[in-house]
C-alpha cells in the first residue's frame, strides 16, 4: 500500500488542503457541545434567554460550517481517490501491454485481468474511505483528548481508562474473528467447488448413478460451512454490545465523578455536559481507528498483487537503435535455437535450425508437446530464445523493433480471439486502411464471405465479446481472413485448420495457395493430409527436429515421420474432428 | 454525535447500501412470504429473539431518560446551593449593617449524592441488561439466519439433481452458479445483519418517539420539523447517487470489458501491433470511469454528512428552545439533555432503515431467483412400479424413436436402430453432428418425443434411471473428474470397491503404471483443474473407471487429439480391451475401427442420415462414401466437392 502511496504526490496540495478540512471539520464537531455547555452555564443557570439564543444561532452557524468544510473535503477526496487510481489503472495497462508472453505465463491472464479490474477498484474503496471518513477519525481522537484534559485532567482519567479497554476488546475479537473468517472462506470455496464440480460433471454423476453419494458430499461440506458461520457471527455478536456497554458506562461514570467534581466546585455543569460529548466522540473515533486497520489488511492484499505488476520489467523490449532489415522479402531462418520456458527442466526446443524461403511452405509436424506452437511463437519474438539466432530478411529478430518484425507477419493463432466490433473491424485489425475489395477478397479465400454475407448485417454485424455469436469455424476463418488482409510476407498458420471441418479446410487451402505464392508459409499441422504437399515438412520430436524435407523423403529417411504417417493412414479421421 | 451502527460487519458497512442502485423483485409481497415460511421451524427461537430485541432495545432507550433524573437532581441542588449562597450574603450584609438582627446563617446545603448514587446504579445494571438481551439476540439469530440458509442451500442442491439434463444445456454454468452461490450470500448476509438490523431501528425509532414524548410533546414536535429534511436527503439524495452509480457501473463494466478482451487477444494485440491502439482505448474508458466514479463517490459520500447536520440541527433547535423552557423553569435541565440524546438516536433508525430498505429489495430479488430455479420444471417422475431386466445382454433396439431438443426443431424423425448383443456401433459424422444426441437419449438424459428406446427388450422408461444407467459405461473426452484423490476417482465408478479391484481395473486400463511413478500414487489429489496429470493420463482414468464399474454397454469416445503417440497407443489398447464382450457405441474417428464396426451409424445434423457396413455404405455412394473417398484420397480434393454437390449436400451444410 506505501508503495502506491507515490501516486498521491501530484495531489499533495489537495491533500494538504483535504487534512486542513477535516480538522475544521472536526474542530465544528467539538465546538459545538462548548457551545452547549455555555448555553447551560451561561444561559440556563442565569436564566438569560437572550444569551441562549444568541448562541443558538452560533450553533447553527457552526453546525453549518462544519457540514460544508464535510461536503467541501469529500469532494476533493473523492476526485483525489479517483484520480490517482485512474493514474494506477493507466500505468498498469500500460505495463501489460509491454508483457511478452512469458510475463503472461508466469502471472495467468486471469490474474492480470483481476488486478487491473478488480484490485484497483478495492484500492480505490480504500482511499476513498480514508480520506473522507477514516481521515477525520485520529484528528477528533487527538484533539479530542486534548480539549477534554482542557476542561478536567480528574476526569479525563476515566477516558483514559476505557480506550485500552476498548482497544482491547476490539483486538482480541479480531484477533480471533480473523481467522474464523479464513476458515469460512475457505469451506464456502469448498462448498462451491463441489458445486462447481457437480454442475460441469453432472452427466458423469448421473451416468454413475451417484446422485445421492454427492447430495451427500454437498452436505457434509454444506453442515461445515454452516457450524463456522454460526461459530463467526456468535463472535460478532458479543461484540457489538460489549463495546455498546463500554461507552455507556463510560457516560454513567463521567456523570457519577462529574458530579463530585461539580459539587465540590471545580467544574462547571455545562462542563461536564461537553465532557460528556467530548468522550463520545473520541470513543466512536477509536472505533473508526479501530476499523481502518481492519481494512488496510484487506486492501493491502490488492495493493500488493498490484505493485508486483508495476514492478516487473517486461522481458523483452526493443533495441537501443533497430537495425532495418533490407532486400529480402520474408525470409526466415533459424540458427542452431535453444528455447527453454522458464522454470521448465529442459528445454522446449533444442538445436533447431532450418530456413523458410518465400514461395515455400514449411510444414511442422510432430506429437503434443513436440514444441511446434513453440516454435512459430518464436518468430514474432513472443518469447526470447536461450541462445541461438532468429533471423528474418537477413536480420535478428532481436536487433529490430518489435513492431517492424510484426509488421511482416500474418499470424493465425491455433485459438482464434476476435474482438467486439463489427467483422470489418475485425478483418481490418491488421491493416487500417485497407479497401473495401481487400476486406472481401480475404474473406472469400477464408471461405468466409459465404456465412458473412448471410448474416442479418453482412460486413457490419457485430461480434460479440469473445466471438460467442458465430462458431468455432467461423471464428477460426475470421481469423484467418485478419492475416490475409495484412497481405503480410511471412504467414504463420499455427495448427490452424484442425477447428475447420475437412471440407472447408480444403477449399481453404485451395484458394489460400494462389494468395499465398510470393509469401513465406510456416503451417503447424496434426494431419498428414495438411502437410503431404509442402515444400518442407520440419518433424519435431520432443523438441529436436528429428527429420527435415519432402513427404518423400521423410518417408524414406525419417522413422518418427513414417509413424505418424502410418498412425494416421490405419487411423485417418474420416470425420473432421480434432478439438 | 456518533452513531451506533459504524460497526456493520463483512465489509458492507450500514452505509452500504444506501445511494446504490437497487434491484427489485418482480413479486416483492410473494417472494417475501415464501421466504419467510422458511422461518417457521425456527419460531421459538425467533421469538425469543424478537423478545430480547425488545427487552435489550426498551432498556437501552430508557436509559437516556433516567440519566436525566440524576443531571436534574445535580443541577437543582446547585442551584439550591447557589440559591443559599446569595441568600446568606445577603443575611451577612444586613449583620454587618446592624448586627443584633436575629438573623442565622443558613445552612449550606450538599448534593445529594445518595439519590444520584442510586440513580447511577440503576443505570449501570440497566445497561448491562440490555448489553446481556442484545447480546443473547445476535447469538441466537447467527443460529437461527445460518440453519436457515443451510436448508435452502441444500433444498437447492437437491433440486438440481432433479433437474433434466435440459436445464444444464440450455445455461451456462455461471447463470447456475450465480443464482446458488451469490444469491445464496446475498441472502445470508441480509438474515444474518440486515434483519436484525431492521426490528432493531424500527423498535428504536418507536421507542425513541414514545420517550421523546413523554418528556415534552412540544419539543418533538420541534425535532418532527427535522423530519422533511431527512426525507429530502434520503430519497433526493439518494435517488441521484444512484444514477452516478449506475453510469458508474456501466464504466466498469465497459473498462473490464476492454482488459478482458486485449489481454487474452494479448498474442494478436502484439502480433498486429496494436498495442498504442488499445492503449489509447484503455485511456479514454479509465477516463469515463473515473468521470462517473468521483460524482458516485462523492454524492454517496455526502449523505452521512448531510444526514448528521439534519440531526445537528435538531440538536440545536432542542438546546435553543429546550434551554430556554428550562431558564423559565418550565421544563428540567435533566429533561433536557435527554432529549438532546433522543433526538440525535432519531435520525439514526431513518438513515438505517432507508438503508435497509435497499438490502431488503435487492435480497427479495436474490430469493426470487432461488425460487425460480427451486420452481423449475423437474424430470419425469420414475415410474412407480419399475421393470426388471430379465437377462443383461446389452441389447439395444431404437424403435421409431422422434426426438428433438425443442418442439419445433425435430431432429430424428423416426429413427430406428438395431444393436446386437456385443457388437460395435461406430457413430461418425462431422463436428456437432450429434453425437451427444445419441448418448443424451440412450442414457435418457432427454426424453424421446415419439417411438421407444429398448435395453434387453425394455422400454427404458419404465426402468429405474438408476438401474439404466448402471448398464452403461462412458468414456468420452471431456473426461470428467473431480477435486480427490486418483483412488477416489476410480472408485467412482462402483460402491465400496476393495482396493485389488481398484489396481485390477487401473492395471487393465494401462493407468495403473503412471499412477504408481507420481511420488503419491493413488493418493495422488488431483487439484481443481486436474493440471497436474496430462490428458492422455486423464482419459486412462476415466477408462479404469468404466472397468471398474463393468458396464454390459459402453459409450466410446474415441478422439485422441491432444494426446502424444504414447499414450495414445494405451488408449486405443485399453479401449479395445474394455470392449470386449460388450455392446459399444464409438464415436469413431480412426479408419480401422469404422471398418471393423458391426455397424456404422452416419450422423448429421443431430440425425443418423445413413446406417450400415463399411462395405453396405460405400456401395449406396451417399454421404458416407463421400466423406471416406475424399478423406482417403487426400488430394483429390475437388472431386470431393464434386461430389458432395452431386449428391446435393451442400458443403456449407457440413459446416458447423
Amino acid at each position: 500500500m506505501i508503495k502506491l502511496l507515490r501516486f498521491l504526490k501530484p495531489y499533495q496540495t489537495l491533500l494538504v488542503f483535504i487534512v486542513l478540512l477535516a480538522i475544521a471539520q472536526v474542530a465544528a464537531n467539538l465546538y459545538l457541545p462548548n457551545l452547549m455547555s455555555d448555553i447551560v452555564n451561561n444561559g440556563i443557570a442565569q436564566f438569560d434567554t437572550n444569551y441562549i439564543r444568541q448562541t443558538g444561532v452560533i450553533m447553527v452557524v457552526v453546525a453549518i460550517g462544519g457540514t460544508l468544510c464535510t461536503v467541501v473535503g469529500i469532494f476533493f477526496a473523492s476526485q483525489v481517490a479517483t484520480s490517482m487510481v485512474q493514474t494506477i489503472r493507466g500505468e498498469l495497462f500500460k505495463k501489460v501491454e509491454r508483457f511478452s508472453l512469458h510475463e503472461f505465463d508466469t502471472i495467468s491472464t486471469a490474474s492480470l485481468i483481476t488486478r487491473t479490474t478488480n484490485d484497483t477498484t478495492q484500492v480505490q474503496q480504500l482511499m476513498v474511505m480514508m480520506l473522507s471518513m477514516l481521515i477525520t477519525a485520529p484528528i477528533t481522537l487527538v484533539v479530542g483528548v486534548i480539549l477534554a484534559l482542557d476542561q478536567d485532567v480528574s476526569l479525563a482519567w476515566i477516558l483514559l481508562a476505557i480506550m485500552p479497554i476498548l482497544v482491547g476488546v476490539i483486538v482480541i475479537a479480531a484477533s480471533r474473528a480473523i481467522p474464523l473468517f479464513m476458515v469460512m472462506q475457505a469451506k464456502l470455496d469448498k462448498l462451491n467447488l463441489i458445486l462447481d464440480e457437480n454442475l460441469t460433471g453432472v452427466r458423469v454423476i448421473r451416468a454413475f448413478n451417484r446422485i445421492d453419494q454427492e447430495e451427500q458430499r454437498f452436505d457434509v461440506a454444506n453442515l461445515e460451512v454452516t457450524d463456522v458461520a454460526i461459530r463467526v457471527n456468535q463472535l460478532i455478536a458479543s461484540l457489538m454490545p460489549v463495546m455498546m456497554l463500554m461507552i455507556s458506562l463510560s457516560q454513567v461514570a463521567i456523570i457519577w465523578f462529574g458530579s463530585q467534581r461539580v459539587g465540590a466546585g471545580h467544574l462547571q455543569i455545562g462542563a461536564m455536559f461537553a465532557f460528556m460529548q467530548y468522550a463520545l466522540q473520541i470513543l466512536f473515533s477509536l472505533l473508526m481507528v479501530a476499523l481502518l486497520f481492519i481494512m488496510i489488511p484487506r486492501a493491502e492484499a490488492s495493493a500488493a498483487r498490484i505493485t508486483e505488476v508495476l514492478e516487473m520489467q517486461p522481458e523483452i523490449t526493443d533495441p537501443e537503435e533497430a537495425k532495418e532489415p533490407t532486400g529480402l522479402r520474408g525470409v526466415v531462418e533459424f540458427q542452431d535455437v535453444t528455447f527453454s520456458y522458464k522454470g521448465a527442466e529442459a528445454p522446449a526446443l533444442s538445436n533447431i535450425t532450418f530456413s523458410a524461403q518465400p514461395g515455400k511452405v514449411t510444414a511442422i509436424i510432430g506429437g503434443t508437446g513436440a514444441g511446434k506452437s513453440t516454435l512459430v511463437n518464436l518468430i514474432p519474438r513472443f518469447y526470447d530464445i536461450d541462445s541461438g539466432h532468429i533471423l528474418v530478411d537477413g536480420v535478428e529478430t532481436r536487433e529490430m523493433s518489435q513492431e517492424r518484425l510484426r509488421s511482416k507477419i500474418g499470424f493465425v493463432p491455433q485459438k482464434a480471439v476476435l474482438f467486439s466490433g463489427t467483422i470489418n473491424e475485425n478483418l481490418r485489425y491488421g491493416k487500417q486502411d485497407a479497401t473495401e475489395e481487400e476486406i472481401r477478397h480475404a474473406a472469400d479465400i477464408a471461405q468466409a464471405a459465404e456465412f458473412i454475407t448471410k448474416m442479418p448485417e453482412g460486413f457490419d454485424s457485430q461480434i460479440a465479446q469473445g466471438g460467442t455469436n458465430v462458431s468455432g469455424g467461423q471464428m477460426q476463418r475470421l481469423s484467418i481472413a485478419r492475416a490475409l488482409v495484412r497481405k503480410p510476407e511471412i504467414y504463420v498458420f499455427d495448427d490452424t485448420f484442425s477447428a475447420l471441418d475437412f471440407k472447408t479446410d480444403a477449399r481453404l487451402r485451395a484458394a489460400l495457395k494462389g494468395e499465398t505464392r510470393d509469401s513465406t508459409v510456416l503451417i503447424v499441422a496434426q494431419r498428414v493430409s495438411t502437410v503431404i504437399d509442402a515444400d518442407q515438412i520440419i518433424v519435431l520430436d520432443e523438441g529436436r527436429i528429428s527429420g527435415l524435407g519432402t513427404h518423400r523423403e521423410l518417408m524414406k529417411t525419417c522413422p518418427v515421420y513414417r509413424g505418424i504417417v502410418t498412425s494416421q493412414l490405419s487411423a485417418t479421421e474420416i470425420a473432421e474432428e480434432a478439438a | 454525535m456518533g452513531g451506533q451502527g459504524m460497526m456493520g460487519g463483512g465489509g458492507r458497512g450500514p452505509m452500504g447500501a444506501m445511494g446504490r442502485p437497487v434491484e427489485k423483485a418482480k413479486d416483492f409481497s410473494g417472494t417475501l412470504k415464501r421466504l419467510l415460511l422458511y422461518f417457521v421451524p425456527e419460531s421459538v427461537n425467533l421469538t425469543i429473539v424478537l423478545f430480547a430485541a425488545i427487552i435489550g432495545t426498551v432498556f437501552s432507550i430508557v436509559g437516556p431518560k433516567i440519566l436525566g433524573w440524576a443531571t436534574t437532581e445535580l443541577f437543582n441542588d446547585l442551584i439550591n446551593i447557589m440559591y443559599v449562597r446569595a441568600q446568606n450574603q445577603s443575611i451577612r450584609q444586613q449583620l454587618m449593617q446592624n448586627p443584633s438582627l436575629p438573623l442565622q446563617l443558613l445552612p449550606i446545603p450538599g448534593i445529594n449524592f445518595d439519590y444520584i448514587g442510586r440513580i447511577i446504579l440503576i443505570l449501570v445494571v440497566l445497561y448491562v441488561v440490555s448489553a446481556i438481551f442484545i447480546f443473547m439476540q445476535q447469538y441466537l439469530m447467527a443460529g437461527v439466519s445460518q440453519r436457515t440458509i443451510y436448508k435452502l442451500r441444500k433444498e437447492v442442491d437437491q433440486k438440481l439433481s432433479r433437474l433434466p439434463l435440459k436445464y444444464f444445456d440450455g445455461r451456462t454454468h455461471g447463470e447456475i452458479l450465480s443464482r446458488a452461490v451469490n444469491d445464496m450470500d446475498n441472502i445470508a448476509f441480509t438474515l444474518q445483519q440486515s434483519l436484525m438490523q431492521l426490528i432493531t431501528s424500527a423498535l428504536t425509532l418507536v421507542g425513541v418517539l414514545v420517550m421523546m414524548l413523554s418528556i415534552s410533546w412540544k419539543l418533538t414536535l420541534i425535532v418532527m420539523l427535522t423530519l422533511p429534511l431527512s426525507v429530502f436527503v434520503v430519497a433526493g439524495i439518494a435517488q441521484r447517487s444512484q444514477q452516478y452509480f449506475r453510469k458508474q457501473q456501466k464504466s466498469l463494466g465497459d473498462l473490464n470489458g476492454h482488459v478482458e478482451e486485449m489481454y487474452t487477444g494479448h498474442k494478436i494485440v502484439k502480433a498486429f501491433g496494436h498495442e498504442a491502439k488499445a492503449i489509447a482505448e484503455f485511456d479514454e474508458l479509465n477516463r469515463n470511469l473515473r468521470e462517473a466514479g468521483w460524482k458516485a463517490q462523492f454524492v454517496s459520500g455526502i449523505i452521512m454528512p448531510l444526514m448528521r447536520f439534519v440531526g445537528n440541527l435538531g440538536y440545536v433547535l432542542v438546546a435553543v428552545v429546550g434551554g430556554i423552557w428550562a431558564a423559565q423553569s418550565s421544563i428540567t435541565l435533566g429533561d433536557v439533555q435527554a432529549f438532546i440524546q433522543y433526538s440525535n438516536q432519531f435520525t439514526q433508525p431513518i438513515t438505517q432503515l432507508a438503508n435497509i430498505a435497499n438490502v431488503i429489495q435487492s435480497t427479495i430479488a436474490s430469493a426470487e431467483r432461488v425460487f425460480e430455479l427451486l420452481d423449475e420444471q423437474e424430470q419425469v417422475p420414475e415410474v412407480a412400479q419399475p421393470a426388471r431386466i430379465p437377462a443383461h445382454v446389452g441389447a439395444v433396439e431404437f424403435d421409431h424413436v422422434k426426438f428433438g431438443y425443442s418442439p419445433d426443431k425435430i431432429l430424428m424423425q423416426d429413427m430406428d436402430i438395431q444393436a446386437k448383443p456385443g457388437q460395435m456401433v461406430a457413430i461418425v459424422g462431422p463436428t456437432g453432428a450429434g453425437k451427444t444426441t445419441l448418448v443424451n437419449l440412450l442414457m435418457r438424459f432427454y426424453e424421446v418425443d415419439g417411438g421407444k428406446i429398448c435395453v434387453d427388450g425394455v422400454d427404458i422408461t419404465q426402468l429405474k434411471r438408476g438401474d439404466l444407467r448402471c448398464m452403461f459405461g462412458m468414456v468420452l473426452q471431456d473426461t470428467w473428474l473431480f477435486h480427490g484423490t486418483l483412488r477416489d476417482n476410480i472408485a467412482y465408478g462402483k460402491e465400496n470397491a476393495t482396493e485389488a479391484e481398484i489396481v485390477a481395473a487401473s492395471q487393465a486400463a494401462y493407468a495403473d503404471h503412471f499412477i504408481r511413478t507420481l511420488p503419491e500414487g493413488y493418493d495422488t489429489v488431483l487439484n481443481e483443474d486436474a493440471t497436474n496429470i496430462s490428458q492422455g493420463q486423464k482419459q486412462l482414468l476415466t477408462i479404469a473407471r468404466a472397468f471398474l464399474a463393468d458396464p454390459e454397454i459402453l459409450i466410446l469416445d474415441e478422439a485422441t487429439s491432444s494426446v502424444d503417440t504414447r499414450t495414445e497407443l494405451l488408449i486405443q489398447e485399453a479401449m479395445s480391451q474394455l470392449m470386449k464382450g460388450r455392446t459399444s457405441f464409438v464415436i469413431a474417428h480412426r479408419l480401422s475401427t469404422i471398418r471393423n464396426a458391426d455397424l456404422i451409424l452416419v450422423m448429421n445434423h443431430g440425425t443418423i442420415i445413413e446406417q450400415g457396413t463399411h462395405e453396405g455404405l460405400l456401395a449406396q455412394k451417399g454421404f458416407y462414401a463421400d466423406l471416406y473417398n475424399s478423406q482417403f484420397r487426400g488430394r483429390s480434393v475437388d472431386e470431393a466437392i464434386e461430389l458432395a454437390q452431386a449428391q446435393k449436400l451442400g458443403v456449407e451444410e457440413l459446416v458447423e
